[in-house]
């Protein structure tokens, strides 16, 4: 199973592969880099501006979780790809490319896919029955109290190690990139963060991811247009020089072993598929768009932009294999062919030096963290938005709540998780993320999107279905992931893993449907009866849209 | 009027089923497109390699895997276009029909 982890640690969407063994971690502290402090200040000040701009415009409830429902199609979708472009995505694969040639190129492929799935399955369903939070499409026919509190303990479970991931892989890159503690990075983000969504709710988030999707999008177009320059603008010449360059040879350009197991394959395929279309950060993005329209117009921009930039992270992986691994100054003592400086993860970093000299490297740097600062304000907006509407407002005031109370409770829910976020990364330092991610994609893959899905298809589906099925894919799927080599072997030191396989969806997911599906049969009560009798109207709804939560109500 | 009774309309209007079917058919046809295409060539990754390592023509370093990878890529998103254009085309205008026919 060896090679699944390297896999995991890549792919590990945001910032696992900014965790991997002898990478980031093990870094040792840079010298200031000036040029890169003072672009990631223009940046911080620039986005503060807003989120000022943008406390003037949040009044009601509805302006804080989901920007009044007046973002357009094709912003939204430039935030989506800002929400999904994330650093590791830039630094991950491009490092993946870098290290395995045409294996990185599959990952980049399997992360792609779930888009036009979300728009075909998901997406007009989602806008249509959903308010501020995905809990809301589950409790449409089922019981409020219950479905509401097992779907926030899932979002907040997610949310909490999701954030774990990116506050640690922000201390890292933070640490190496600006010289600065990994303490007071962290305490950075978590400061930014809070700031951000307290004040300036979902529209100061939107717009912050739309900058940062920009910039990353126009950054990485620009040095992709430096690197192809060095080769005459021919891909075949980038592909001859890297097969001439890297150690594989001509392997490079072919699959590896990395994915040759079938079963690992088709439960990493799954879960990256599925889990992020149950990443609640990510669904609650189909909420600030005014319609079903503008849902799907927002994916159609969001994949364009997601798969254009992805091809281009694979040309500067392919292309940073014969400037960056040849030459000299990128690796320690200066012996080429041994480890990068800073860590596996830093060939795009280390292309912009060689490139576009300090000035680049400064910009792209400030982008990377522009990017982690971002994700990480999607996931505070998204984890108190559980907290607030579905268990405050929803469950202990069963909708008695006032919009100024529950606002109140979300802004206090948003330091709240700020601050365990720092906590949890300054704890989590040293620790190895990756089955954090495991975790992370498990729970949403098998917890939330068996729910999630099947409220929507399935008419049979029961309050106790859903229940028992979402805990049984919750569990199982952290099972599996402590009792795989990640955890057991790793973090544990036992010899051996019990679990044979690193990714757990196509087993807890699997799970939770088959669970999901049999209670639900199993219960014959007279609420099972009501609950699915409303699906005909549930169906409407998803349907036309009839009755659904309309733009901006003031 | 309650929210029930619009939709028990609703379900009474041919418009709405021809709109959920040809909706339907559409998003299903793409998705099976898609992950079909996907996990076509995943189990090519893990049971046929070699197809992927074929050189482009004699001499080239690519291979045909790079063409074939991109396009998924690419023809995945051209289906989401695809997708957004009949539905927010001809199935919006079907949609905006039922809307006004049951709401009138």
């Amino acid at each position: 199973m060896k090679r699944i982890l390297p896999i995991l640690l890549a792919l590990a969407v945001p910032t696992a592969a900014l965790a991997g063994p002898g990478d980031l971690g093990g870094s040792e502290k840079q010298p200031i880099n000036v040029t890169a402090i003072a672009m990631f200040f223009a940046f911080v000040m620039g986005t503060l501006g807003i989120t000022y701009w943008a406390s003037k415009r949040t009044k009601s409830a509805s302006d804080f979780y989901t920007a009044g429902g007046g973002i357009t199609g094709f912003q939204n979708g430039l935030a989506i790809a800002g929400d999904y472009m994330s650093a590791a995505t830039l630094l991950g694969l491009s490092s993946m490319v870098f290290a395995t040639g045409f294996d990185g190129f599959i990952y980049t492929i399997s992360f792609f896919v779930g888009w036009p799935i979300i728009l075909f399955l998901l997406a007009e369903r989602l806008r249509n029955l959903g308010r501020y939070t995905f809990a809301d499409i589950a409790s449409y026919r089922l019981d409020q109290s219950k479905v509401r509190t097992f779907a926030a303990m899932g979002s907040l479970t997610v949310v909490c190690f999701y954030l774990i991931v990116q506050m640690v892989g922000a201390g890292q890159l933070i640490k190496l990139l600006f010289g600065l503690d990994y303490a007071v990075a962290v305490i950075i983000v978590g400061v930014l963060m809070v700031v951000y969504v307290t004040f300036g709710g979902m529209i100061a988030t939107t717009w912050v991811q739309i900058i940062k999707a920009c910039l990353l999008l126009g950054g990485g177009v620009l040095l992709c247009a430096l690197a192809l320059s060095k080769f005459g603008f021919s891909l075949e010449n980038v592909a001859a020089k890297a097969v001439e360059s890297h150690k594989a040879g001509v392997k490079i350009m072919g699959p590896g072993t990395m994915l040759a197991d079938p079963v690992s394959a088709v439960s990493l395929s799954l879960g990256l598929v599925f889990g992020t279309a149950a990443l609640p950060h990510i669904l609650m993005r189909f909420f600030t768009v005014p319609n079903a329209k503008e849902a799907r117009k927002s994916v159609f921009v969001a994949s364009g932009f997601i798969g254009f930039f992805f091809l281009i992270v694979c040309i500067l992986g392919l292309a940073a294999v014969s400037i960056v691994g040849t030459d000299p100054q990128f690796f320690e003592g200066g012996k080429v062919g041994g480890k990068l400086l800073g860590g596996g993860n830093m060939p795009v970093m280390h292309l912009a030096k060689a490139l576009g000299g300090d000035i680049f490297l400064g910009f792209l740097s400030a982008v990377a963290f522009a990017t982690i600062l971002a994700v990480v304000s999607g996931l505070a907006l998204a984890g108190a938005s559980a907290i607030a509407h579905d268990i405050y407002a929803r469950v202990i005031r069963k909708g008695h709540a006032t919009e100024a109370e529950e606002m109140r409770v979300s802004k206090l829910s948003s330091l709240v998780l700020g601050v365990v976020a720092v906590i949890l990364g300054i704890m989590f330092e040293k620790q190895n993320v990756a089955f954090l991610v495991g975790l992370t994609f498990g729970i949403a893959a098998s917890a939330n999107f068996p729910v999630l899905f099947l409220s929507m298809y399935w008419r049979g589906l029961t309050t106790k279905g859903a229940l028992w099925g979402g805990i049984a894919g919750l569990v199982s799927a952290v099972t599996c992931v402590v009792l795989s080599k990640a955890v057991w072997v790793v973090v544990l030191n036992n010899p051996a893993p019990i679990f044979p396989y690193e990714h757990p969806a196509l087993f807890s997911m699997t799970l939770a449907f088959l669970v999901t599906i049999v209670v639900s049969k199993l219960d014959g009560s007279e609420t099972a009866k009501a609950e699915k009798a409303l699906f005909d109207d549930q169906y409407v709804r998803a349907q036309t849209g009839i009755g659904a939560a309309s733009a901006s109500n003031h | 009027m309650s929210d029930a009774d619009t939709y028990a309309r609703v379900r009474q209007n041919p418009k709405f089923h021809e709109l959920v079917k040809k909706r339907t058919r559409l998003a299903v046809t793409l998705s099976v497109i898609v992950l079909g295409s996907y996990y076509a060539f995943m189990m090519v990754v893990a049971f046929a390699p070699g197809i992927l390592r074929t050189p482009l023509s004699q001499g080239s370093n690519l291979t045909v895997g790079v063409p074939v990878g991109a396009a998924i890529i690419v023809v995945s998103w051209l289906l989401t276009g695809l997708y957004s254009h009949f539905a927010n085309g001809e199935f919006e205008e079907l949609n905006k029909d039922v809307v006004r026919e049951v709401l009138e």
